[in-house]
């Protein structure tokens, strides 16, 4: 039973991960009717803005301290961040202890703008092309992306640790009454959970509840009537865009502490986005995020050892086996609407 | 001649002629002189050459024809290398046989592929593919290690009981790959001068084999069969109201460009007897797909040209540093000349990637028949005297 949970706690974080990154690829395919192999890029240029803010919070002066001596004997030089000059020691080391949920403040303009970029600056002009173009044309955007991040913070992988306070481990066992240790789990990897079902819930209610999410709706549903009525559907699609961007790009802040970013973070989880986003439905957002848990969740009992030693390797390919079986048996997904890229 | 018509025979002519000197044309500066970094003549870039050659070339009949973008076929690749090398352990060093199984094992495996990932299109095609390769990469990473060396990747051994031949040579080697005893990595070096060529067993192996391809997809572009699978690409819907059943064609021509791909694999085995699954991963496919469209989806000679630019960059802009730039740029004052190479050197060496990201853009965006097309627009532009209306039938790409 302690493992059983264990498992569905280990599936929920990168579940997580998959859910926001297929939810912002439904809401471009869905409005835009683009397929965005670029958003993988996004995610990653989310975890980079984590990086470079904790970069920025660090910086720092040196300051010869009289107290003590380097190996030579001469006076030494410490590096000290700006922000103790400004804020004191304590205040200054708070912020930069704290620089990755500082990072999301930061991240949202940053990402919206880039997703606007891209939309009016390149995107726009791929609607009336076939797919196979919009999937090159954001394949290559994916790696020019790549190769900026790859020039300016090279190809390691940059830790990015997370807040003190989140530093460690919850025990559930004891929460729940089973035994101490059984199950652990780390604090940020459920923070990461309850932020992204944040996230999600934000992006359903803006939908669902205001008035520029109804226009929006209304445009994925019938685009053309939409534009009779005299909406510009456009506008609104390339701030959804924009959303779309914003949300991979907290989806990869937010992961940074859980997997120190490097330039082909996004690669890899673009695969499995797109993957998640064909077994919840394509163009469908409920989908989206359950298919991204289900597998997330799946792929995390698939690595449990008692099932390895029944089917060995089943771990490293179970969410593709189930991908091609729901495709095959379900050619519109989970949860997919009827009418959606069905030629 | 040999079937083809006169415009193809003489491309077929100028594609034989261009690899059988490829040892003269591609090392046109002299040993130890400053371009000689630019030589691209060396045996081992030279079948790299040809044999992603191959590999676009097949990719192209089923892109460049059907439309179907697939983003799996460097799992051909990969099971044609362990096909060929499982020869080269168990039955001989010869690597006629080597070849013949990874053609035929990449064929069974692309067929059983094909039959299922087909039953869908469109992205669907694209994104099943991709799943299966990086199913067949995860496989042969962990599970099938017996089979494909896991990590280490398959490699020959001292004690691998071949069949016909040896297990060791007399001074204790592991015997190398050959034709019929032309081992495959002998080179012939002729010097003229300060210049130095290099005429290599395995290269030109494998450039017959790239000839014989490109020919068979001449053919296969000209036939009846290859106007099928156009017809696919422009309109499907109008195709089956026709009576006519697209899907045994598209499987069809998944499966040729799956021993294509064997094709490759095997040959790659040939020239260097080890596999590894990395061959497989998507990234690998990706290549192929910047290959061909960089070079012109649905044109004939584009593929070979995307393949030989790319590996091109890989070997050789990939090593130019700073210190070559600064010595470019010695002429100009110092701090004009340190501002340029900040300039340019993101985009040659090491990042000679972001370079390929933003000439592949370009061309999706500007020249969807790749470089071919380019070519064809820049010859437009001389021809003045061609009328305005004999224009798209000489620049369109095959659609």
């Amino acid at each position: 039973m302690d493992q059983f949970i264990l498992q569905i706690l280990n599936g929920l974080d990168k579940g997580s991960a998959y859910a926001l990154i297929a939810l912002g690829l439904t809401l471009i395919f869905g409005t835009l009717g683009v397929v965005n192999f670029a958003h993988g890029a996004l995610f990653m240029l989310g975890a980079f803005v984590a990086v470079t803010v904790s970069n920025i919070l660090t910086l720092s002066h040196k300051v010869v301290d009289e107290t003590r001596t380097d190996f030579l004997g001469n006076p030494l030089q410490v590096d000290v961040p700006y922000l103790y000059d400004w804020f004191g020691q304590t205040a200054g080391d708070a912020i930069i202890d704290w620089a990755v949920p500082i990072s999301i403040i930061i991240a949202i303009p940053i990402m919206v703008a880039i997703g606007f970029i891209m939309e009016r600056g390149l995107i726009k002009h791929f609607y009336k092309r076939p797919h196979a173009d919009q999937i090159l044309v954001t394949f290559g955007l994916a790696i020019v992306i790549q190769e900026i991040v790859k020039y300016f913070y090279g190809a390691n992988p940059i830790p990015t640790p997370a807040p003190e306070a989140f530093v460690g481990s919850f025990d559930f066992g004891v929460a729940f009454g089973f035994d101490p240790n059984a199950i652990i789990y780390p604090y940020w990897r459920l923070v990461y959970f309850f932020f992204s079902i944040f996230i999600i819930g934000a992006v359903f209610a803006f939908l669902q509840f205001t008035t520029f999410g109804m226009v929006v709706r209304a445009g994925m549903a019938d685009r053309e009537t939409v534009g009779i009525l005299g909406i510009d559907i456009d506008k609104r699609f390339t701030i959804m865009f924009g959303i779309a961007a914003a949300v991979a790009g907290l989806a990869g802040v937010m992961y940074a502490p859980i997997n120190s970013p490097n330039y082909h973070m996004g690669m890899d989880f673009l695969v499995l986005s797109f993957v998640v986003v064909v077994v919840g439905g394509m163009g469908s957002l409920p989908g989206a995020v359950a298919a991204g848990f289900l597998l997330g969740i799946l792929e995390s009992f698939a690595s449990m050892s008692a099932v390895i030693d029944i089917l060995p390797g089943i771990n490293q390919i179970i969410i593709y086996l189930v991908a091609i079986i729901i495709l095959l048996t379900r050619p519109r997904g989970l949860m997919g609407r009827k009418g959606v890229m069905e030629e | 001649m040999l079937g083809l018509e006169k415009k193809d025979f003489r491309l077929l002519l100028i594609v034989i002629g261009l690899t059988m000197l490829a040892p003269f044309l591609l090392n046109p500066f002299p040993e130890g002189s400053e371009m000689a970094q630019f030589n691209a003549g060396y045996p081992d870039l030279m079948q790299r050459f040809v044999i992603f050659g191959i590999f676009a070339i097949g990719f192209n009949i089923l892109f460049g024809l059907t439309g179907y973008l697939s983003f799996g076929h460097a799992a051909f690749l990969g099971a044609g290398s362990y096909g060929a090398v499982w020869m080269f352990k168990l039955l001989s060093m010869n690597v006629l046989p080597a070849i013949a199984i990874s053609v035929v094992i990449a064929g069974l495996f692309s067929l059983l592929i094909g039959y299922i990932s087909l039953r869908r299109s469109g992205i669907y095609f694209s994104i099943l593919t991709l799943a299966f390769a990086q199913m067949s990469f995860a496989l042969a990473y962990s599970v099938l290690t017996p089979i494909t060396g896991g990590e280490t990747g398959l490699q020959l051994a001292l004690d691998d009981p071949r069949i016909f031949g040896v297990s060791q040579t007399a001074t204790g080697n592991i015997p190398v790959p050959a034709l019929f005893g032309l081992e495959m990595r002998s080179s012939f070096e002729w010097e003229v001068g300060a210049w130095l060529f290099t005429f290599n067993t395995g290269y030109y192996l494998a450039a017959l084999f790239m000839i014989l391809a490109f020919y068979m997809s001449i053919r296969i572009f000209r036939s009846p069969f290859g106007m099928m699978l156009r017809a696919i690409k422009s309109n499907q819907t109008r195709m089956s109201y026709t009576g006519l059943n697209a899907k045994p064609y598209t499987l069809a021509a998944f499966v040729i460009s799956g021993m294509y791909a064997g094709l490759a694999g095997g040959l790659m085995a040939s020239m260097d007897p080890l596999a590894g699954a990395e061959r497989m991963q998507w990234t690998a496919s990706g290549e192929v797909v910047l290959m061909t469209i960089l070079g012109g989806a649905g044109t004939l000679i584009g593929p070979v040209l995307g393949a030989g630019m790319i590996k091109y960059f890989e070997n050789i802009f990939s090593k130019i540093n700073e210190t070559i730039l600064h010595g470019w740029f010695a002429f100009l004052p110092d701090g004009l000349e340190n501002f340029v190479v900040a300039m340019i050197y993101p985009f040659i060496g090491k990042g000679w990637h972001l370079t390929l990201g933003i000439v592949f853009m370009l061309v999706v965006i500007f020249l969807p028949g790749g470089l071919v097309q380019g070519g064809q627009k820049i010859a437009a532009l001389f021809k003045r005297s061609k009328p305005e209306d004999a224009k798209p039938n000489a620049t369109e790409p095959a659609e």
